[in-house]
């Protein structure tokens, strides 16, 4: 198979290494160092995609990232499709496949480009106006359609099989791009022995210098001092290479984001697809280069017509002919070099149109030398030809002649826009340089610094030596001693200048590519009253598709501009956001997703409960068992039995996930009392006491068990989910209020797992186990440190379900073992573990509350019943604010129990409480339903409520207005059952 | 992602951080004694300035320790941090 367009010589790919690929099932030969881009080209194939909204024929534009119109999916089969890839960028492998985008039901024959055809209702804020005004037929009409027929590529199916990996890395100095400064700069700052980064986003180093055909660097051929000077890179132990690697995010406190692309260019690889690189670096050189600028001028945007530079990329890295004729449209003088550099090459130059009025220029008169025509004062104003162009019409601007040229390459060479985009996002200040008709970095304000292209140095020898400068200065000021100044000869022609101002006319005539914004839609936005840059971007979408802008922001601005007859540096610049290019979300995502996404905590003694047949249910990042069913039960009929085993004879619970708190010295006592509502100093040794925290503002915060083992050690417990919470508010007061406390706080937490035994038959499973002691001389909020099973034990005897309970802290590792031997007892006094569920419905029959269950956040201890907390007490963190008037006014939510006349109708949790059956609209609740649950013990469903000015209303009926009908409920105190309490001290 | 210098263990990337409000707001040493009006503005009032503010924070996945810095609210720059015994 041949290449048609492959030249004979020259180029970097490897003539020996041919590669099979496809596209659109196309079966074409390319070789390895081919782009998907320069492989097509080779093959003649110019036409590679549709436009977004238009579907109008595309081709490709240019040869780098900022690539707008060749964007492919790469089939690799099911969740390793990936739609959207820049053509340009993409390396082939031995059986890539290819497909282009945006066409139906082919790429030449596309049955969308009928929008061509409407394009006139299709201009900028045509959705808004047309179909906004109806909401309902946008919805359910339009919205549904246009999203069918609109949008980039396809999403891809199934889960995505690779890996992502990650990498935190520090180093002295951070080189982004590794053209001409980078390079000058990484063999500056590698010398002085600094840590060195150096990344690119291309497979090969070397940036621009890779298209070179004629400089000599020191001596030798670009490329050649490229591959050496990278040879001696790579044997320097502090300096790290990332070809493949794009800076994409500039963050701050020089935390910059990298994704490295590692097998994205093979045809099949066991290493992680893409690695994120976290870099932190104390200084960053910017060597990012700089972006040929298109032309704007009616139907710029037929296949053939190409970005000079990147028809000049095409030819001497890659060894392709991007067309048979050409013609170049210069307004730089960088066209003339690439017009040069194809005439060199054996392709005709038709003509080069200058728009500038040239005078003397040492590029004309090479042109010329070589014979080929220049016109000055010369721009294009139309092309012809559907799937590539074959015409191009100009005019000169003196005269008004309109002339006819024939070619299917035409080259636009609009000037250069320096590539400030991570400059910018490190929150650098741009000035706009008029000369070179484009933003440059000015201010820092970050400890980074740009060199060469991207801050507007266009020649080669300047470049370089302000690489040089540039790497050898951050690595001085990152810690490198010293630095010299270097020269580095080249023997490039250093005349490169210029960008007219061109006339901008015309339909069709395209500033942004990707998102089919013409000059129109500008001028239109502009007519509309839109003023500002940010506003016209959004009203037009110009510079927001996939490739930001990259091409088109400034031609964008050039435009706005001439409408609106301001001056380009006054009308601003839209934010440059990350990412630079699109990054996958596997990236981002690394190793962070399926079971890694969301750690898992278990308890010690989750294993037990599995073997249980527990179901699990999560509270916050536990797993705790929700219930234990029998064979056929399911979670209501579980629940009863479990409740009522609990009531009957005995129950075993994990209450490992407690939080757990070791508070010890001198001022323990002290501090735990000023830091609880409920007093502490007094509280015995031995003893414990159930205890409630406030926030200051007088709210209940959380709840626990104060156990106090001697003078100066409690064991202190807490919510489950308040854990962490409640040590930070603790070691706030210790540090900041009470610094001359003597306490120390130890989370303990992970240490214990904590096995509750509840039920009047406790105490008979647990004292077999202790053959010294008498259970019966533990009293209720008793504690006391035992051996069980051999094992050091600390046993609380405190209760959460109104029953005997004891909860019993095992050192971690040797709760399964306790557990496994509690568990046969239990099973001899007929007794069974139970769950969250059982509990919950336990705790509710006592009337105890749950903290964010009954508690928002704005309930304070009188509400819950216990106002008298802590009065005798001078001051306790929350005290103060409970005599605030608020507080005390009436009216307040109280904590009551609610019966439903029925008795068997079960209220739903978060339902509103009202005086009348059916209120009528606006009517204010009185409260609401805070848990409900059916009552084994009572045969019945029962709720907790907190209802204003609760307490009051016991005896009263009211209505839990519901869609299907208002339920009647009865006001009855919270304690369902034994409100005496006399059956926990038994 | 900021790097903060905690006074105890030096600079470390924002994520270990806890941000805890205002700085320097003392709790009365004898809460009982406040008027309604004192404690409210205790409880409730903060500073909301363009510009350097004192905050307090905490290296929650470090030492543990509570700190006080001066941060510029408009650039996001930490001007200094500083223990809570010492004075900006």
């Amino acid at each position: 198979m041949i290449q048609p367009f492959r030249t004979q010589i020259g180029g970097l790919v490897e003539r020996w290494n041919a590669i099979r690929f496809t596209f659109d099932g196309r079966a074409l030969i390319g070789f390895k160092g081919d782009t998907l881009a320069s492989a097509l080209l080779a093959n003649g194939i110019f036409l590679v995609g549709r436009s977004v909204k238009y579907h109008r024929p595309r081709g490709i534009l240019a040869a780098g990232s900022e690539e707008p119109n060749a964007l492919v999916r790469i089939v690799r089969g099911h969740g390793r499709d990936t739609p959207n890839l820049r053509a340009t960028q993409i390396e082939i492998y031995e059986g890539l496949a290819a497909v282009s985008q945006n066409n139906f039901p082919s790429l030449a024959f596309d049955l969308g480009a009928i929008a061509r055809l409407g394009e006139k209702f299709l201009l900028a804020g045509f959705y808004y106006k047309t179909f906004m005004p109806s909401l309902v037929a946008w919805k359910k009409l339009f919205e549904p359609a246009i999203r069918h027929a609109a949008g980039l590529g396809r999403a891809p199916i199934g889960e995505d099989p690779d890996q992502y990996a990650n990498r935190y890395a520090h180093c002295d100095v951070l080189i982004i791009g590794a053209g001409p400064a980078g390079l000058a700069a990484a063999r500056a700052a590698a010398a002085t022995g600094v840590r060195v980064i150096l990344c690119d986003e291309q497979a090969q180093m070397g940036g621009s210098l890779l298209a070179d055909s004629d400089t000599d660097i020191e001596g030798r051929p670009a490329r050649d001092w490229v591959a050496s000077l990278l040879r001696d890179l790579y044997r320097h132990e502090n300096i790290i290479l990332l070809p493949r690697t794009t800076a994409f995010g500039y963050y701050a406190d020089n935390f910059v984001a990298l994704a490295e692309r590692r097998t994205d260019h093979q045809s099949a690889s066991s290493y992680p697809r893409e690695r994120l690189w976290q870099v932190r670096a104390k200084e960053v050189v910017l060597a990012t280069g700089a972006i040929e600028r298109p032309l704007v001028f009616p139907n710029n945007d037929r296949p053939g017509i190409m970005l000079a530079d990147a028809a000049r990329v095409y030819l001497n890295r890659y060894a392709v002919r991007p067309g048979t004729t050409a013609i170049v449209l210069a307004a730089h003088d960088s066209g003339y070099r690439a017009a040069l550099d194809l005439h060199a090459a054996g392709i005709p130059i038709a003509l080069i149109a200058d728009p500038r009025e040239t005078t003397y220029n040492p590029w004309v008169q090479r042109a010329q030398k070589a014979g080929i025509r220049v016109a000055a004062g010369t721009e294009p104003v139309n092309t012809f030809g559907h799937l590539r162009v074959h015409t191009l019409q100009t005019r000169h601007g003196a005269s008004g002649t309109i002339e006819t040229h024939h070619a299917d390459l035409i080259l636009m060479a609009g000037g250069w826009t320096p590539t400030v985009h991570l400059f910018s996002q490190s929150r650098g200040r741009l000035r706009f340089d008029e000369q070179l008709g484009a933003h440059v970095p000015d201010i820092s304000v970050q400890r980074e610094r740009s060199a060469g292209a991207c801050r507007g140095l266009f020649d080669l020898n300047a470049t370089l030596e302000d690489g040089h400068r540039a790497g050898a200065e951050a690595a001085t000021t990152s810690g490198a001693a010293s630095w010299s100044h270097a020269t580095i000869p080249t023997t490039i022609i250093p005349i490169m200048t210029g960008t007219a101002a061109l006339p901008i006319t015309g339909r069709h005539a395209f500033v942004d590519f990707q998102n089919d914004v013409t000059i129109s839609d500008i001028q239109l936005a502009l007519r509309e009253g839109f003023r500002s840059v940010e506003h016209v971007k959004r009203y037009t979408a110009t510079g927001m598709a996939t490739d930001q802008g990259k091409l088109s922001n400034v031609n964008t601005l050039a435009v706005m501009a001439q409408a609106t007859n301001r001056a380009v540096a006054d009308l601003g610049l839209t934010s440059f956001r990350p990412p630079y290019t699109p990054v996958t979300f596997g990236t981002l995502a690394g190793l962070s997703r399926g079971a890694l996404f969301d750690p898992i905590r278990t308890t010690p003694l989750h294993t037990q409960e599995a073997a249980e047949g527990a179901m699990f249910e999560n509270i916050g990042a536990w797993k705790r068992a929700r219930y234990f069913p029998k064979p056929g039960e399911d979670l209501h009929t579980a629940v009863i039995r479990e409740c009522r085993t609990v009531r009957e004879t005995v129950g075993l619970f994990d209450a490992s996930t407690l939080g757990k708190i070791d508070v010890s010295g001198p001022d323990a006592a002290l501090f735990l009392d000023r830091l609880y509502a409920t007093p502490l100093r007094n509280l015995s040794p031995g003893k414990s006491r159930y205890s409630i925290m406030l926030t200051e503002a007088g709210f209940v915060m959380d709840d626990g068990i104060v156990a106090r083992l001697s003078e100066t050690n409690f064991h202190v417990t807490t919510t489950t989910g308040g854990a962490a919470r409640v040590l930070a508010h603790m070691e706030d007061y210790l540090q900041t209020e009470w610094p001359w406390m003597q306490v120390w706080l130890t989370s303990i937490t992970e240490q214990f797992a904590v096995i509750a035994l509840q039920g009047p038959r406790a105490r008979d499973v647990l004292q077999p186990f202790l053959n010294a002691i008498d259970l019966a001389s533990l009293p209720h909020m008793g504690v006391r440190d035992f051996r069980l099973c051999g094992i050091p034990v600390r046993l609380f005897r405190v209760s959460f379900t109104g029953e005997i309970g004891f909860e019993i802290n095992i050192p971690a590792d040797d709760g399964p073992i306790v557990w496994a031997q509690l568990r046969e007892a239990v099973a001899g006094q007929g007794g069974c573990a139970y769950g969250m569920e059982t509990m919950h419905v336990l705790r509710a029959e006592k009337g105890f509350f749950i903290v964010g269950q009954e508690t928002d956040g704005t309930v304070i201890p009188d509400d819950l019943g216990f106002g008298a907390l802590g009065h005798a007490k001078l001051d306790f963190v929350g005290k103060r604010s409970l005599a605030l008037p608020h507080m005390r006014a009436p009216g307040r939510l109280r904590l009551v129990g609610l019966l439903t006349e029925d008795g068997t109708t079960k209220l739903e949790e978060g339902a509103q409480i009202t005086a009348e059956a059916r209120p009528p609209p606006g009517t204010k609740s009185l409260g609401h339903v805070t848990s409900s649950y059916t009552s084994a013990a009572l045969g019945r469903p029962i709720a907790l409520a907190l209802l204003a000015n609760g307490r009051t209303r016991i005896g009263e009926t009211l209505n839990i207005p519901m869609p299907t009908g208002s339920v009647v409920v009865h006001v009855v105190s919270p304690v369902f059952i034994d409100p005496e309490g006399t059956r926990a001290y038994g | 992602m900021l790097l903060i210098h905690c006074p105890y263990c030096g600079e470390r990337p924002e994520i270990e951080f806890r941000h805890k409000g205002e700085a320097h707001i003392v709790r009365p040493e004898n809460p009982a004694v406040s008027s309604d009006i004192e404690w409210t503005e205790f409880l409730y009032f903060r500073h909301n300035p363009k510009g350097p503010h004192a905050e307090r924070w905490y290296h929650t996945h470090g030492c543990g320790r509570f700190f006080n810095a001066q941060r510029d609210t408009g650039t996001d720059r930490f001007l200094k941090t500083y223990r809570t015994d010492e004075t900006p």
